[in-house]
């Protein structure tokens, strides 16, 4: 994972709260088996209308996103934070993140930073009044500065330790790998394992067939 | 030190207390694995040269992608069937069991679980899949996970985790006719939003709960998801043990004997204290539908489409006017005047035996309203065969709708069972997002018993808009065990 310690890009603002995986990208571009190459299922719905505003010359080169309450709910998709990625956002500020969409965010390098509604409200401001208006993300400080206006953002203590350092989860997990094997140990044995497999009897499933 | 439900499976799985501010690595019991979420996860694994730590707490299905027709032919859309054919290549690769399209064993993940008896009081349970929440219905800490996460798991069979806060929420009292599960966690969603649960495990208590079968359990559980939280459990009681005893992996002789044992001290203690409590009685509740184009963007049957104007907070004012126009709506039109175009009865959240049993009650000797298209997909192949075991079948092909294949199907769309756009569904699913069912395809989530009523009148009714026969008693519909669950009787043959 690249170390991310600052960003300037331009900011988008995307007025809508409750925006959900489902809409960052909807179902049918889930069937890839790839991790890259998303970028045009990125809010494949609303791509289409030329209101939308990553449709607007101004903000179409966007990497940072300044969306409303609720980014990211539903399903735990993380082609979604691929597609962001993908389509080139380093950086997502909201004032509430589904816990799921955080999580894969951090996973993946993407900073998704919570700041309080009425700042989301003041970036959302400048970035309209003045389209194409850059927006610096300092992880350091967590800060996000656009023009004159500056706002505080929350990222976890370890989650920015991990995105500042560039580091990989299962390394760090591997270092404790004594602890794993410890554990294991103590496992109760009334505790499944799904192999040797039981299953009832086999069945010849019938196929259902169009009406 | 008292401890919540919660609190004490997080604190039998810790390998590893997180310091300095660094996350607690918890063990994972069961990993369940489907083939949208885990190619990414496996390819992973294949370029660091690691291989699946424990296969044998570890285990495949196909049914996101998988067709609901003609399942004995090749999968007609290619990207489908590449990624059917990547889910085993990866399973024979690294010795993951499978159970594949046409298995018996095949259907929705949260589904194969349960029914194996894998799924089981006080274990960890994870699925690159958001629905994994349905397994606390059994008192499991279980939650859904990204393609990383997969990964780490595989890599691991651990997670490193934030510890979550914890939320009660009690429901007590008697649902009143025709009121279900669905009911409850439509109504629970639609109290505190779908963001209420945000960074909380929830423990559903209270004597309606206790009540409910271990179906109707899963109901809730599987939704919690849909109020922001990650997780949603029940303690486990007697009815948990019923369902679990005699399932193929469920524990046997003295190990069942330890594992009673033990899971009867997996209940919050009375003195545990919770971050957040929330009540409901169940007395109030009706039958409840969605609106919008999120989950909590619901009301009761009998209401009203909400008229915008009459919204103070801004956020949620223009939220609804986006949905409403979306759903093609009109402020203030009566629920019960929609008009709907398909009714589906599936998915992980109501595809199960007690669902179909319930809407067939209500369909038998009917017709369909003749505008509407109906499909039933049962959770999974073992529920399939079960409910033609019980000739339900015929009652739903009698009555015009189609009877498919075991898949999440028009839940998601991600196989060919989609709304066209404009299409409006009545939906015994989870998601009512713009596009979920078919890109401009319209949902209105709804009980089972919605749906029936709503597959016979053709617009948006329940039970109580029905001439139902004398012998029909509405109490049975509650989510109480009807007749218990026994695939070991039906389908040993």
């Amino acid at each position: 994972m690249e170390k991310f310690t600052t960003h300037t890009g331009v900011g988008v603002p995307l007025r809508r709260s409750n925006v959900d995986t489902d809409q960052i990208i909807p179902a049918v571009y889930l069937k890839r088996v790839t991790r890259t190459g998303f970028e045009d299922a990125l809010f494949a719905a609303w791509r289409g209308d030329p209101e939308f505003v990553l449709n607007q010359p101004a903000y179409s080169s966007g990497s940072v996103l300044v969306a409303g309450p609720d980014f990211g709910t539903g399903s735990s998709r993380e082609h979604a934070v691929w597609a962001l990625k993908d389509y080139g956002f380093k950086v997502v500020l909201a004032s509430r993140f589904a816990d799921i969409f955080r999580g894969n965010s951090g996973k993946q390098g993407l900073v998704a930073g919570a700041v309080a509604q009425e700042d989301i409200e003041l970036l959302w401001k400048v970035l309209e009044t003045r389209p194409g208006t850059e927006v610096t993300v300092n992880l350091v400080d967590r800060t996000a500065i656009a023009d004159d206006v500056v706002v505080r953002f929350q990222v976890d203590d370890y989650t920015r330790w991990r995105l500042m350092e560039g580091l990989d989860d299962i390394g760090l997990t591997l270092q404790h790998e004594g602890d794993i094997t410890s554990f294991e140990a103590t496992r109760a044995s009334w505790r499944p394992k799904t192999l040797p497999a039981k299953t009832l009897p086999k069945v010849d499933i019938e196929a259902a067939r169009p009406v | 030190m008292a401890g919540t439900l919660a609190e004490k499976v997080w604190d039998a799985h810790l390998v590893r207390r997180g310091t300095d501010g660094s996350p607690d690595l918890l063990y994972i019991d069961l990993h369940l694995i489907h083939e949208v979420t885990s190619p990414q996860a496996f390819e992973g694994l294949r370029l660091a040269g690691r291989q699946v730590r424990r296969p044998d707490l570890t285990i495949a299905t196909e049914d996101h992608n998988t067709p609901t027709l003609d399942i004995d032919l090749p999968i007609a859309d290619l990207t489908s069937r590449t990624q059917i054919d990547t889910l085993r290549n990866n399973a024979r690769e690294f010795g993951v069991r499978i159970h594949s399209l046409g298995d018996a064993d095949q259907g929705i993940v949260h589904q194969v679980g349960p029914q194996l008896g894998l799924t089981m009081p006080g274990l960890t349970v994870v699925c690159g899949d958001s629905h994994t929440s349905t397994h606390g219905a059994f008192g499991a800490l279980a939650f859904g996970i990204g393609t990383s996460e997969v990964e780490h798991v595989l890599a691991t069979q651990t997670l490193p985790l934030a510890p979550f806060k914890t939320m009660a929420i009690t429901v007590d009292g008697e649902l009143p006719p025709g009121a279900t599960s669905k009911d409850i966690i439509l109504a629970i969603i639609a109290k505190i939003g779908t963001g209420g649960g945000q960074g909380y495990v929830l423990e559903y208590r209270g004597d309606a709960i206790r009540r409910l079968s271990m179906e109707a359990r899963m109901t809730i559980c599987n939704m919690s998801i849909e109020a922001g939280a990650r997780a949603g459990m029940i303690a486990p009681d007697e009815t948990t043990f019923e369902y679990l005893k005699g399932r193929p992996h469920a524990p046997e002789g003295a190990d069942w004997d330890a594992a009673v044992e033990y899971w009867k001290t997996l209940r919050s203690d009375d003195d545990a204290t919770f971050d957040e409590e929330v009540v409901l009685a169940a007395a109030d509740l009706e039958p409840f539908i969605t609106w919008g184009t999120n989950p909590g963007q619901g009301l009761p049957l009998s209401a009203s489409v909400p008229v915008p104007a009459e919204i103070a907070d801004e956020n949620e004012r223009v939220a609804a006017e986006r949905a409403i126009e979306y759903m093609g709506l009109t402020p203030g039109q009566p629920l019960r005047e929609i008009a709907i175009d398909t009714v589906f009865i599936g998915s992980c959240t109501n595809g199960r035996i007690e669902d179909l049993r319930s809407v067939a009650k209500v369909l038998e000797g009917r017709k369909k309203a003749d505008s509407l298209r109906v499909l039933v997909v049962p959770a999974s192949a073992r529920v399939r065969l079960q409910a033609e075991a019980e000739g339900l079948d015929k009652i739903f092909l009698d009555f015009g709708a189609e009877w498919r294949n075991a898949g999440c199907s028009m839940c998601l769309g991600m196989n060919p069972d989609q709304l066209a756009p404009g299409e409006r569904s009545a939906s015994t699913s989870n998601r009512n997002f713009e596009g979920r069912q078919g890109k401009g395809g319209r949902t209105h989530l709804v009980s089972p018993l919605v749906a029936a009523a709503t597959a016979i009148r053709g617009t948006l009714s329940s039970l109580a808009d029905l001439d139902l026969p004398d012998d029909v008693d509405l109490t049975s519909f509650d989510g109480t065990p009807l007749a218990p669950l026994d695939p070991r009787v039906l389908l040993q043959v």
